[in-house]
């Protein structure tokens, strides 16, 4: 059952909130996945009480009112510890609640718990967090994807009907794609990122992870919308879908994504996704990407950078981990970081930190500005031409855990579908386009122009009424 | 690129992180081939282009001068490591 | 030959703006409220927060600009400089590098050699850092000044002296306070400068230069750049290389010591702010801000001078604080007498003012009872006593001034035959007095008046009452000289 038919049931009165969030807890709770970081029960079933108390009343909340959601760790939760995944934030309980948060409480639904994720959203596997790594639903010896691979693994293994992430550089569409289920990564300013713990500002943004592209459509029209607490939220108004399907839209098709270094499977799941859409009308034509080979390069100068400056806040002062053996100011600095931070962390640390300094700037980052420009200008000529650009999400399906790890080069490389969006602040959706021959789910992505969420969900929509990808589970026992 | 242990110890206190001996290895190797990834980069003519540091075009996002609601202090100073009633401690920063 | 050295100074001013809230957050910017009442998760740098950006910042940037001549970019944006201190809670500071508000502009300052021209080389906005207490081996984290909206006025190194350089701060003060946006109070820290001094042979080549830090008045900033100047020509003509190096001054002591030389200079590593859009500034908004500039400092004493013919001494001290002036052409408009209004500023106001340690920014006082006084003075309805007396009831408490003289009596006596009455009695009864006056002692007269006076409890018009004496006692004079004939 989809969250929207969950909510609608509920609505309805033949299921009790409380009684659904209860459930979902008690089946996060065994998750054998090392989904869930933190599930405060009793603050969860109050909440679920007081959802229904309004249903009771006849109060209209949201098509989603009474849906338990997942959250990523690294948006703030009130009165709920945040970690992002990191010992570094181990025990901080903030204060204030995202904005996304209060527009999730204002919808009715209720916010069961927060999940795991890569350490600060750096990574792609949703190992490099100090609590463990997440485990693939599909393959428990198989990574869930990252950084949103609480997320994703959370909505395919039912733990939760639904779940925010968030994308800065495919953490929403690769985990998504991983474990076999859909998500918006929506265009950059359409989503507050107020409580959002920054990893690269100008890239980072919140999203939505569900079964299908309605449920992911309804969660984003509620949490998207303009926030007088986040000047780069600069949408005028919250998305309202509507139901029409995009049959005659025109796709690009990046030929050169399909090259030797993707996974021939993928390559052929693709090409039957194309099948799909032709038959359902749209035109779809070939076009060689350019700048690909920057992609990537580019993308790390940046993110790195920002990040290098948004992590210099936990220095062991106002929050945190501090060193209990710091003696000195420089001590507490430097030892609370260093234990605080895991390694993934610290080397993007050290990274962004060369690119600015003296010296550097204008070769790495400098430069990695101007190669942003281009691509943003590639694209925007690209979308003069297609609707919609059909692209894989990731080079391989889900690996084992460990397997990449030790080799950050080849981890980094693997963002070279998904980063190019980020860096021009695009939106786009991850649907499930088939299976491996290991029964790995295989995931592609949908890119659209600035703000063209509307049409986007309607190709998604089109594409899902046509497959059943996305209704398949993995060996979970069923709700 | 080749990253030598005095570049690394620069990056280290830019950082302020610390590396032990094994970790300084896998840094200055990781950085190696990031940095010689990132150089490729340099082909590329950018002379004619415009930076881009931000994907948002809009500009003259604004606040009024209007106070808000003052914010209780218990809840700044909430998760500090240390601190006493009214304030954050770190420690002497004078004479260090 | 000995080298004739020449002291090469550049200032540069951080200007605390006097705007209702925070730069990027909406807590209050007042001075002296309990640690951290005045700080919330954006200005404490909590993770996930984001600033966004109070407009006022930028029109009080802009009259600056507009001010000291500066070209205003009709497009700006914010950087981050980054360094971690206690007093930094993000660990970076915003700031703008890149693309500053304004730049290229100029001061004319009253320099001891005439007027001088002081390059400004930009203005930028920023946001202030918070307040560490230094105690028993700890620091203690204060955030309530944590993104106070600061300018940072950067001038070119155009001044020569310590004379020059306080005779541009002192200008740039006057303008910050006529623009009124900024308070600039150096003991609360509000205005503070930071003095980078080289030392070159006269006409020769730049020398290498140091950034002193510290300084906490307009002395301090003065004896600091005559330290400086003295030990870098000790350094050269001995010689020496001066480092390059910021140095901290040591009011107490009277000298500087060395902070950090340029080899452990920060690298800020300055980037583009992801979490601000930039600023763009069009010509209409810039004309908007160019309307609200008030007439400047030297423009109102030319005028006052020139027009309302006052001294030049006057016209400096009724333009020496924005409130005054402002609190002095609305008096001489109400009263139609500018010198009377000058004269009862620079006296008694001023000296109610230092005696009540009111300052003219929190100068409140009713006008237009002050100008009901100086009708009645003018008018020679009440005498100078009663003005002054009745200037302070108002200075003080406000009274109503027809009130305070109705019932004290003031208003002077105009009847003349009950002074002549009274004139007549005192003759009588000080036959002595009369008889000193005449053997040449005028001085003796304030006695007498002050007999009549005493008659009209203080109400009288002294200068009538003298002239009736003087009559009086002439008259009887020629009475005597005829008796004495007949």
């Amino acid at each position: 059952m989809g969250a929207l038919e969950l909510s609608a049931q509920i609505q309805a009165g033949k299921i009790g909130a409380v009684e659904t969030v209860a459930k979902y807890i008690r089946i996060a709770k065994n998750s054998r996945l090392n989904t869930f970081l933190a599930i405060p029960e009793e603050r969860v079933l109050a909440r679920a009480k007081e959802v229904q108390d309004k249903i009771d009343a006849g109060i209209t909340l949201s098509p989603l009112a009474g849906v338990p959601v997942a959250v990523k760790d690294n948006i703030s939760t009130e009165g709920t510890e945040t970690t992002c995944a990191s010992r570094m934030l181990e025990g901080y309980v903030p204060v204030f609640n995202a904005t996304v948060i209060d527009k999730l409480e204002q919808a009715g639904m209720v916010v069961i718990g927060k999940v795991n994720m890569d350490e600060f959203a750096m990574g792609g596997s949703s190992e490099t967090g100090y609590f463990g790594a997440v485990r693939n639903p599909w393959d428990a010896t198989r990574v869930a994807g990252g950084s949103s691979g609480g997320s994703a693994a959370a909505v395919a293994a039912m733990e939760a009907p639904m779940a925010l992430g968030s994308d800065t550089g495919g953490s929403i569409r690769q985990p998504c794609a991983f474990c076999g289920v859909t998500g918006i990564k929506p265009t950059y300013g359409s989503v507050s990122r107020y409580g959002l713990i920054a990893y690269a500002s100008s890239m980072d943004q919140i999203g939505v992870i569900g079964t299908d592209i309605n449920d992911c459509a309804a969660l984003l029209e509620i949490i998207s919308g303009p926030d007088t607490r986040d000047s780069t939220c600069v949408t005028d108004a919250p998305f309202a879908f509507g139901k029409e399907n995009a049959a005659k839209i025109k796709i690009g098709l990046p030929r050169n994504y399909f090259n030797d270094s993707i996974d021939p499977e993928i390559i052929r799941a693709i090409f039957m996704a194309v099948k799909v859409f032709e038959d359902a009308g749209a035109v779809v034509e070939e076009f060689q990407m350019p700048l690909v080979d920057y992609i990537v390069p580019a993308y790390y100068a940046l993110s790195s950078a920002e990040a290098s400056s948004n992590l210099a806040r936990f220095d062991g002062l106002k929050y945190g981990h501090r060193a209990t053996e710091a003696k000195s100011l420089s001590d507490v600095y430097t030892l609370s970081r260093s234990q605080g931070f895991g390694m993934e962390v610290k080397r993007r640390i050290i990274l962004g930190s060369f690119v600015l300094s003296s010296g550097y700037y204008d070769a790495y980052y400098r430069k990695a500005l101007e190669i942003r420009g281009m691509i943003k200008e590639a694209y925007n000529q690209l979308f003069a031409r297609y609707d919609v650009i059909l692209a894989p999400v990731a080079p391989t399906t889900a690996y084992k855990l460990g397997e990449n790890i030790t080799d950050p080069m080849k981890m980094y490389m693997a963002d070279v579908y998904t980063a190019s969006v980020n860096l021009a602040g695009l939106p786009a959706v991850a649907l499930p386009c088939g299976f491996d021959a290991q029964g790995l789910p295989i995931g592609m992505q949908l890119i659209g122009d600035a703000f063209s969420e509307p049409l986007l969900v309607a190709a998604a929509r089109k594409y899902q009424a046509c497959t059943d990808y996305h209704t398949r589970k993995p060996g979970v026992p069923n709700l | 690129m080749q990253i030598d242990n005095d570049l690394v110890t620069y990056l280290e206190t830019l950082s302020n992180l610390t590396f032990t001996g094994e970790e300084r290895e896998i840094v200055k190797g990781d950085l190696g081939n990031i940095l010689n990834a990132m150089t490729h980069m340099g082909q590329i003519e950018t002379q004619r282009v415009q930076e881009l540091s931000h994907p948002v075009g809009h500009v003259n996002v604004f606040r009024e001068d209007e106070p808000g609601l003052p914010f209780d202090r218990e809840r700044i100073l909430q998760n500090a490591p240390r601190r006493n009633s009214e304030m954050f401690i770190a420690p002497g920063t004078v004479g260090s | 030959m000995k080298t004739k050295w020449e002291t090469v100074i550049g200032l540069e001013v951080h200007a605390e703006l006097s705007t209702a809230t925070k730069i990027f957050c909406a807590c209050v910017t007042r001075f002296g409220a309990p640690p951290n009442t005045q700080s919330c998760p954006v200005c404490s740098g909590m993770p996930g927060t984001l600033p966004v950006f109070n407009r006022v910042v930028a029109e009080y940037a802009m009259k600056l600009g507009l001010a000291l001549k500066c070209n205003i970019a009709d497009r700006c944006k914010f950087d981050r400089k980054n360094y971690t201190y206690p007093d930094l809670p993000k660990s970076y500071q915003v700031s703008q590098l890149y693309a500053p508000i304004c730049t290229h502009g100029s001061l004319e300052v009253d320099a001891p050699g005439g007027t001088k021209s002081i390059g400004i080389h930009q203005i930028h906005m920023e946001e202030d850092a918070g307040k560490l207490i230094h105690d028993g081996g700890h620091t203690f984290m204060d955030f309530n000044r944590c993104g106070v909206p600061l300018l940072e006025i950067v001038s070119k190194p155009d001044m020569r002296s310590a004379d020059e350089a306080v005779a541009y701060l002192e200008k740039l003060r006057e303008t910050l306070l006529y623009l009124e946006i900024c308070d600039c109070k150096m003991q609360e820290g509000s205005l503070r400068a930071d003095v980078n001094l080289s030392i070159r042979p006269v006409g020769g080549p730049l020398g290498i230069r140091t950034e002193t830090k510290n300084l906490n008045s307009f002395k301090a900033i003065a004896r600091a750049i005559q330290f400086e100047t003295a030990r870098q020509i000790e350094i050269l003509e001995a010689g020496g290389v001066v480092t390059q190096e910021t140095r901290r001054w040591d009011d107490d002591q009277g000298e500087s010591y060395s902070m950090r030389t340029k080899e452990d200079a920060q690298d800020y590593r300055y980037f583009p702010e992801p979490d601000l859009l930039p600023i763009h500034i069009d010509t209409a908004w810039l004309a908007r801000i160019r309307e609200t500039l008030p007439e400047m400092a030297h423009k109102k004493r030319a005028r006052y001078i020139r027009d309302l013919t006052l001294s030049p001494a006057d016209a400096a001290v009724l333009t020496g604080h924005i409130k005054i002036s402002f609190f002095f052409e609305t008096l001489a408009k109400k009263s139609g007498h500018p010198k009377e209004a000058a004269n009862l500023i620079i006296g008694e106001i001023t000296r109610l003012m230092n005696k009540t340690g009111i300052l003219p920014e929190n100068l409140d006082i009713d006008t237009d009872k002050l100008t009901t006084l100086i009708t009645l003075v003018l008018g020679n309805k009440i005498n100078r006593n009663a003005y002054k007396d009745a200037t302070e009831a108002v200075f003080l408490h406000d009274a109503d001034p027809e009130t305070y003289i109705r019932e004290r009596g003031l208003l002077m006596v105009s009847d003349n035959a009950a002074i002549e009455a009274a004139v007549d009695a005192v003759l009588a009864t000080n036959p002595d007095a009369v008889a000193s006056y005449r053997a040449g002692k005028e001085k003796i007269i304030g006695f007498l008046i002050g007999q009549v006076m005493k008659k009209f409890s203080g109400a009288g018009s002294p200068d009538l009452i003298k002239e009736l004496l003087i009559q009086r006692i002439n008259e009887t004079q020629f009475i005597q000289h005829e008796n004495g004939n007949g």
